[in-house]
């Protein structure tokens, strides 16, 4: 049956259909504006209609489906979260959850023949699910910029090091001179920890390391209002990681930037993100402050990541691994994706759609035996 | 435990059985799977059966010269006409196959065994020993390949084999240079690595690791030359040496109907497709069995 | 406890255009039977090649390496088969550890088979069976090829081929660093399961701070070739002495939001390995280098189990 229903939603035309998010207020607050008459009106500068003040992008019941040889991919199932202008959200999720997805629609550089996305995605006072190319190119170009997991797609093989973060800092800065354009850049690659004498050098010359600092110096040198960072350090030795977090930081802080992390690691969403969504089987599973989430985990798979990884303080103890393997995206269970795998999954879990749970504040969860499990935990001793 | 023992091992057994059928078999369903590999299958084998049964299927004998019915046109009696001397086209192209298509396929057959093996050679073991055979190649390379096979074919002389010869001396060096880059990058992985620190012999290495997981280049570059072998040999015809008139090689043929091209294009016209049907069945067939034999492809 | 492997100044150089590349230099250590040694480092300070040099996929170019107490620093033919029986390796990515072409059956078979210790048959597949249980593969997946498997699974699949030769010693080079994190648990279980049974000894190779602790009963910290320091694993945590150490603990990302970290910076520039100067390699982006750190350092036991190769490490931590 719910199936059913999902399948109804999906041929709803977007701009008909009522948003199905995790804020239920939301549809009250929006009225009955036509969305795209926002846009119009507002610009690139303009807020998000039915959104908090502030906010800065806005995806709602985000849904990406893509086909790979004959399978059908379902990655994305029915995302929605906000992020304001100068916070973080910090999705974490491991691979094949559906996580890079979102970042790749969100700019639209999914392949079109085979990928379909429904939904909204704001940014400032633009639609860009039905956003032009045109305001497309605008956007990714000098308001979100994004890194990226693999360097090497990121990066011209031909051109010199130098002159590709230089021509970025001066497509921003139009009217700089060359020199100065290429001192900013020479300063921002050795923050990356990239030396003077190595500037003039090609991608291929670097290591795999090296690459992704010079994406994330080009990532940075955009000055971009929207940060999307794709596992940015995940390839980088923790003290490069460090700093490359220290600048990040930084950005954060003198331009107001929003910032968009994906990564599965706990530790750097711990450092540097203010919200967190976990992620499984392209849906948010739990969503809330980085407080909430991580003095307070819910839902089991958020409990599970935490008892898996051998965290500085449980030494000695033995690692309570999550028993199985994520399944696969182009064959999902039915009811609660993660019910496979779950220690404390009933039938109820497996079929329907599991209902979203408001913990108070912006704690939020999707599962339907929160309360259960939170006995079982207690009675265990756990939490 | 004894009771249980022997299900376990019939268990297994099966298995095994499975393994051994199923690898084979489903390289065998995929390449049935790929429509195009096995149209140019079929065709290939089409070539070599009536190159075998050439006595069966061939009207006349490919030597019978008939002066009064010189460039004859299509008819019932000759399908595609008679040549310059009167002798059947189409006789003669269907025994023109056990020339062309030997000497192309084992030309191409020799040349790339010699290949893998110096390519092997190089490849795995690197250092000095990779350095002087690849010096030797880039020699040998730089003289151009019909030159070298017309000149090991002067040498040698006429004969069948002696042809062969030359067409395989030209074909081995590609494929060992094009080899030894892929063992080069293959032997590097860890699970040679591993395969080293489980106690692996260099040769058990080369045929179990390196080579199935770096051949399948080689596979396509054979099947494609054989193509260039065939015309290669032709070559040689055309210049006088290598398989020598009156046999029907096709190449041969090719240079007989040279002078003809004006006034009687079909006897150009019959060789030129068959040497054309032969590469191109092999090409697609090659493809398909490129895909066919890498087990990560699915289905 | 007995030491299993001890090496003392180990070096393994690399002949490159420029000069010679330090990948390993002058690496003295321990490793004590049924412990783990955890070998920390960044990208390019030697702690792969080194564990490539002690199981002999690289050949050492100075030093000496004792098993047991017995010379293998340069072992014969036969030597080095006997030696694999006892030393094994595991490796990082698990898409690159197994032969395309082999199911998990033939890659478990083949080191079992070419011990000599199972021949055919009976012996042979129960040993097999024996094996995939211990490292988690159900049955069914016997004759699947690597590309069916999950990364957790075709790690569990290395594991075992390194198990099949029934060794003493298996060096983990980085075995969980491409492993999602909740596979990454069922890994690390599954090592320190194995090291309880059999009484294994582990190098464990890694940059992830946090699983090294875990996993590890020493720790060894490496900087461009060179030991600068290495403790027992709690200890080093609590108190690391040097000054590298100290900022590479300050730089794990830690999942207590209560306890932010106080964070050292480094500065300057990672020195070139290819024929470095003789002084301390980390002394460009060490913020109290003196003029006697220009000298070659020595590893000195600080503190009882405790060594420390910095001139400066007794003053700088008040140590008499």
């Amino acid at each position: 049956m719910e199936k059913l229903e999902k399948e109804k939603t999906w041929k709803e035309d977007r701009h008909d259909g009522p948003p199905r998010g995790w804020d239920k207020n939301k549809e009250k607050k929006e009225g009955k504006h036509g969305r795209r008459d926002h846009h119009h009106k507002h610009g690139l500068s303009g807020e998000i209609p039915g959104a908090d003040p502030g906010t800065i992008l806005s995806v709602r019941d985000l849904w990406v489906e893509y086909t790979s040889g004959t399978q059908l991919i379902k990655a994305v199932n029915g995302v929605s979260f906000d992020i304001k202008r100068g916070e973080s959200l910090g999705l974490v999720g491991e691979s094949g959850c559906g996580k890079s997805t979102i970042a790749k629609a969100l700019l639209k550089i999914l392949p079109e023949i085979s990928s379909r996305i429904r939904g909204e995605m704001w940014y400032e006072g633009v639609e860009m699910a039905a956003a032009s190319e045109e305001q497309m190119l605008k956007i990714r170009g000098e308001e979100i910029s994004m890194i990226f997991q693999d360097p090497m797609t990121a990066l011209n093989p031909v051109k010199r090091v130098i002159d590709q973060v230089s021509a970025v800092v001066r497509l921003h800065n139009p009217g700089m001179p060359k020199t100065k354009a290429e001192r900013i850049s020479i300063d921002m690659l050795k923050e990356v920890g990239i030396g003077e004498e190595r500037v003039r050098d090609y991608p291929h010359q670097f290591s795999g390391g090296m690459q992704q600092r010079v994406e994330v110096a080009i990532g940075l040198s955009c000055k971009p209002k929207l940060l999307l960072a794709d596992e940015p350090t995940t390839a980088l030795d923790v003290t490069i990681q460090a700093q490359v977090l220290d600048m990040m930081r930084t950005l954060m802080h003198e331009k107001n930037t929003a910032l968009l992390l994906i990564t599965h690691n706990l530790g750097i969403v711990a450092e540097m993100c203010d919200y967190v969504a976990v992620l499984y089987g392209g849906e948010i599973v739990e969503y809330g402050s980085k407080r909430e989430v991580f003095k307070d985990p819910r839902h089991p798979y958020t409990i599970g990541l935490f008892g898996a990884i051998p965290d500085m303080h449980g030494q000695g103890e033995r690692l309570q691994p999550i028993e199985g393997v994520m399944p696969e995206p182009s064959d999902l269970p039915d009811g609660c994706k993660f019910h496979t795998r779950c220690p404390y999954a009933t039938d109820e879990c497996k079929s329907g759609t599991m209902p979203v749970v408001d913990l108070g504040g912006t704690h939020r969860c999707q599962c339907c035996r929160l309360d259960e499990v939170k006995a079982i935990r207690e009675k265990e001793g756990k939490a | 435990m004894n009771a249980m023992n022997p299900a376990m091992n019939a268990g297994s057994e099966d298995s095994e059985a499975l393994k051994k059928q199923s690898s084979f078999k489903m390289m065998l369903k995929r390449l049935a799977a790929n429509k195009l590999a096995l149209t140019g299958g079929i065709i290939f084998i089409i070539l070599v059966l009536l190159a075998v049964f050439a006595p069966l299927i061939a009207p006349y004998d490919y030597l019978t010269v008939n002066p009064a019915n010189k460039y004859a046109g299509p008819s019932a009696q000759h399908l595609l006409g008679t040549d310059q001397f009167g002798r059947d086209i189409f006789s003669r192209l269907v025994w023109g196959g056990r020339w062309s298509l030997t000497l192309g396929v084992l030309g191409t057959a020799i040349s790339t065994l010699l290949g893998i093996v110096v390519g092997s050679i190089a490849g795995y073991f690197g250092g000095i020993v990779d350095n002087i055979i690849m010096r030797i190649i880039d020699v040998i390379q730089c003289i151009p390949g019909m030159l070298l096979t017309i000149m090991i074919s002067v040498v040698l002389g006429q004969t069948f084999f002696a042809t062969v010869a030359a067409l395989s001396f030209g074909g081995i060096w590609g494929t060992a240079r094009m080899l030894r880059g892929q063992i080069l990058t293959v032997r590097t992985l860890d699970y040679v690595e591993a395969a080293k620190a489980t106690n692996n012999g260099p040769v058990r290495i080369i045929f179990k690791y390196v080579l199935p997981n770096s051949i399948q280049q080689t596979i396509i570059h054979a099947c494609m030359s054989i193509g260039g072998q065939i015309t290669m040999a032709s070559g040689l015809s055309f210049l006088g040496l290598g398989i020598q008139p009156p046999l029907p090689e096709w190449g041969a043929m090719l240079n007989d109907a040279r002078p003809f091209i004006r006034y009687y294009p079909l006897m150009l016209i019959g060789p030129c497709v068959m040497i054309g049907l032969t590469v191109l069945s092999i090409s697609l067939f090659g493809d398909g069995l490129r895909d066919a034999m890498d087990p990560r492809m699915k289905k | 406890m007995s030491t299993l492997i001890e090496l003392q100044e180990l070096e393994r150089y690399f002949k490159t255009p420029k000069g010679q590349l330090h990948a390993v230099d002058k690496i003295s250590m321990k490793f004590e039977q049924g412990t783990t040694m955890g070998v920390v480092g960044e990208s390019g300070c030697g702690k792969s090649t080194l564990a490539r040099t002690i199981i002999h996929l690289q050949e050492p170019t100075g030093g000496k390496m004792f098993f047991e107490g017995e010379d293998m620093t340069h072992p014969n033919k036969a030597m080095i088969k006997r030696l694999r029986n006892h030393m094994q390796i595991i490796f990082q990515d698990p898409y690159m550890t197994l032969n395309p072409r082999y199911t998990v059956e033939d890659t478990l078979k083949e080191p079992l088979v070419l011990s000599g210790k199972y021949t055919k048959g009976e012996s042979l597949n129960k040993e097999i069976r024996r094996l995939m249980d211990m490292i988690g593969i159900s049955g069914r997946l016997r004759m699947s090829y690597p590309h069916e498997l999950s990364g957790g699974r075709r790690q569990r699949v290395g594991i075992g081929r390194a198990l099949a030769m029934d060794p003493k010693f298996i060096a983990c080079d980085e075995p969980v660093a491409s492993l999602d994190v909740s596979i990454q648990a069922q890994i690390i279980n599954l090592l320190q399961d194995l090291q309880k049974d059999f009484g294994l000894t582990y190098m464990f190779v890694t940059h992830d701070m946090s699983v090294v602790r875990f996993i590890s009963h020493d720790i060894s910290v490496m900087y461009l070739g060179q030991l600068v320091e290495t403790s027992p694993s709690q200890e080093l945590f609590e108190r690391p002495l040097h000054p590298y150490s100290k900022a590479l603990l300050s730089a794990i990302p830690t999942t207590d939001i209560d306890k932010p970290r106080e964070r050292i910076r480094l500065k300057g520039e990672l020195m070139s390995p290819i024929n470095p100067k003789p002084g301390c390699r980390f002394l460009p982006r060490c913020e109290y280098a003196t003029e006697a750190c220009q000298q070659p350092q020595k590893l000195e036991e600080l503190l009882p189990g405790h060594f420390v190769a910095c001139c400066r490490a007794r003053q700088l931590n008040n140590l008499s």
